[in-house]
């Protein structure tokens, strides 16, 4: 009989940090393959269509920055939570309420029309989402409750209540009885403009200052040692001072805040209103994106693009291969299994060994 | 009218409280497996989808509870032969599970399924209020009953469970005596991914014989929340489970007598009865403390 036995390595190893999601993702293409090659297809032209096809064009590139950009913002603010040890599950619904508080000035003062309308609605989205976090945070802090578990209760409370919103007291009058509210002014939508080809709203370059903000922060401030630290050990932490308690509601305010932000501009740019369903599992997948860019801001950025880039990869084999979409989603949950999976190798080294030696080795 | 409301209270409840079960046994064994949910999606359409194809529901529980078994493998390989972090796991399977049960659904969608027909116990059937409640059944109600006091006997009773418990307690003493610590929590998460899967299908096929998509709509991490609040203790897990199937089964009525109520608001029930059950069985900190195995979530990795 053969099995795997780990042996612990003397320190971290570097390189495996940096190979680690390379494996990861290496493997992810195999199965992929496999995949194909199960369903009847070629598997490199399935590859192909799924892995690099979409962004051979500029229009794909244009849809891989839209749909990166939300998950890279949200990833940013969670992966503060998981350094810190606060298991925020919930960025869905906090993207949610953020949207629904954000979108108060076009629905309920339609007449308020003019440039401050934009940075007020972001600015009120990121206080709903943050608001809304702090609910698990609190409880966690007050009462020890699980946060996992709250966070993702709420998540489904906040999608009931968007429903709620457009289908009763928001619902607009000139909306043949849909369920949408009424179209956003101008100035309450996030237009695109022309950059090199490719048009591209405001939100992404926010990403990109996000992510070089959240960088800084993390390497070279106080306050991105004591996120590292309290997730480490709260007891070393706080021995030098930091609070735990502050921490989760920091970690919890921050993650809501940049959920409700990308939710908002979502809602800014692609939608012009809020209706039932206003985000594919942003804030689901944006988990898989801070894991799989390893808690790290530059390795969340190149995270969300590679998994912006299986949507659309779903969404071209659907078309080219006649197979579900449904299947990006699967590759998703493949490869933060391969992610976590291969992390093993920077404390460990994996040896296979018969049954024998293994005995030999115990007795 | 109370016979009637009672039944559709056990229907609601029998799937949280077969995932719950197992869940609790995976937990005392020192592992957390957050992935019920995907366990019990993968349940429900494997359940269905076996269900419809051989025309036999029992073939498709069966089904049902193999598919949990095999996913909850994939969790297993990965937090206890490759010490992978157990929440971020857990996390990675709910979401696989409902990535692929959709994928491997999407061809059920809309089809007719067939319900699991009840088994009726001759001459217990009829007894007057207890006779339908307790005997009139389907099997896996019954496995249900079974499954707390099975579970609840093996724990306390047996010495295999008193193994299991060591194991969840303290990995490290539990290794030194000689038991294979990962060997039990692979079995434990088996088990956990059985019952996971047998509460899948009994919504795919019993509850609602019909597959949607994401069917079970968050009942996995409600059997979560119930092992919380059951202290780790299966009598209570029933308990918590009967009081959830209670809740919902109000939010049916409510709707139903058109109270001017959003619908909406309804729904929500269920979910901010399980913060509100969490918050309150948090307060008291030291019975939990007290019953929490104090290795859940750990990695072990034996040294030789």
């Amino acid at each position: 009989m053969m099995r795997l036995e780990l042996v612990k390595r003397a320190e971290k190893s570097r390189l495996m940090s940096v190979l680690s999601p390379v494996f990861a993702v290496a493997l992810t293409v195999v199965f992929a393959g496999i995949v194909f090659a199960a369903q009847g297809h070629n598997p490199l032209s399935g590859i192909w269509y799924f892995f690099l096809e979409p962004v051979t064009s500029l229009w794909g590139v244009e849809q891989l920055i839209t749909k990166a950009t939300p998950l890279i913002i949200i990833a940013l603010g969670l992966s503060v939570c998981y350094l810190s040890n606060n298991w925020n599950i919930g960025a869905e619904g906090q993207l949610t309420i953020g949207a629904i508080v954000g979108s108060i000035p076009p629905i309920l003062f339609p007449d308020f029309v003019n440039p401050l309308v934009l940075p007020l609605m972001l600015l009120m989205a990121m206080a709903g989402g943050a608001l809304f976090a702090l609910i698990p945070a609190k409880l966690k802090t007050s009462f020890g409750t699980n946060e996992i578990l709250t966070s993702l209760m709420l998540v489904y409370c906040s999608n009931l209540f968007l429903d709620w919103m457009v289908r009763g007291p928001w619902r607009s009058p000139q909306g043949y009885n849909f369920p949408i509210t009424i179209d956003f002014h101008e100035w309450a939508v996030l237009n695109a403009v022309d950059v090199g080809g490719i048009y591209l709203n405001l939100s992404a370059p926010i990403a990109l200052v996000l992510v070089v903000i959240l960088a800084v922060v993390m390497r070279s401030t106080l306050k991105g040692f004591e996120i590292r630290v309290l997730g480490q050990s709260p007891r070393a932490g706080s021995f030098a001072g930091f609070s735990n308690r502050r921490m989760t509601a920091f970690a919890f305010a921050l993650s809501g805040a940049l959920a409700g932000l990308a939710g908002m501009m979502v809602v800014m740019s692609e939608i012009g209103k809020l209706q039932p369903v206003i985000s594919p599992g942003y804030g689901f997948t944006a988990i898989i994106v801070a894991f799989l860019g390893r808690l790290n801001p530059v390795g969340i950025l190149i995270a969300g693009l590679v998994i912006a880039s299986s949507y659309l990869g779903g969404e071209a084999i659907q078309t080219s291969l006649q197979m579900s979409s449904k299947l990006a989603t699967v590759i998703q949950g493949v490869l933060l299994f391969f992610v976590l999976a291969a992390d093993t190798l920077i404390l460990y080294k994996v040896r296979l060994v018969t049954g024998r030696e293994g005995e030999g080795a115990r007795a | 009218m109370l016979e009637a409301i009672i039944l559709t209270v056990i229907t609601a409840a029998t799937p949280l409280l077969l995932a719950a079960t197992g869940e609790l046994v995976v937990e005392k064994s020192g592992v957390l497996n957050l992935g019920v949910e995907g366990m019990m999606v993968m349940g429900a359409v494997a359940g269905f989808a076996v269900t419809v194809s051989t025309g036999s529901p029992l073939l498709g529980i069966v089904g049902g509870a193999v598919a949990g078994v095999l996913t909850s493998l994939i969790f297993a390989f990965v937090t206890l032969t490759l010490v992978a972090n157990q929440v971020a796991s857990g996390l990675a399977l709910t979401l696989f599970g409902l990535g692929l049960s959709g994928l491997m659904g999407e061809s059920f969608v809309g089809q007719p399924g067939i319900k699991l027909q009840s088994l009726d116990i001759p001459g217990l059937t009829t007894l007057p209020f207890v006779g339908k409640i307790l005997f009139g059944q389907d099997i896996l109600v019954y496995l249900s009953f079974a499954a707390v006091f099975g579970v609840a006997w093996f724990l306390n009773r047996t010495r295999a469970g008193l193994i299991l418990r060591a194991v969840g307690d303290n990995h490290a003493s539990a290794h030194a005596l000689g038991y294979s610590v990962i060997g039990v929590r692979y079995v434990a998460v088996m088990f956990g991914g059985a019952m996971a899967g047998l509460g899948g299908a009994y919504l795919s096929v019993a509850y609602t014989p019909l597959w949607v998509e994401n069917m079970t709509a968050g009942r996995g991490w409600i059997a979560l929340a119930l092992v919380v609040f059951a202290s780790w203790m299966p009598w209570r897990a029933a308990i918590g489970a009967y009081l959830f199937g209670a809740v919902t089964v109000l939010q049916f009525h409510a709707q139903a007598l058109g109270i001017g109520f959003p619908s909406q608001f309804l729904a929500m029930l269920p979910y901010l009865a399980t913060v509100i059950v969490l918050v309150a069985i948090s307060g008291n900190r030291r019975a939990t403390l007290f019953n929490t195995p104090s290795s859940l979530g750990k990695s072990f990795v034996p040294d030789r």
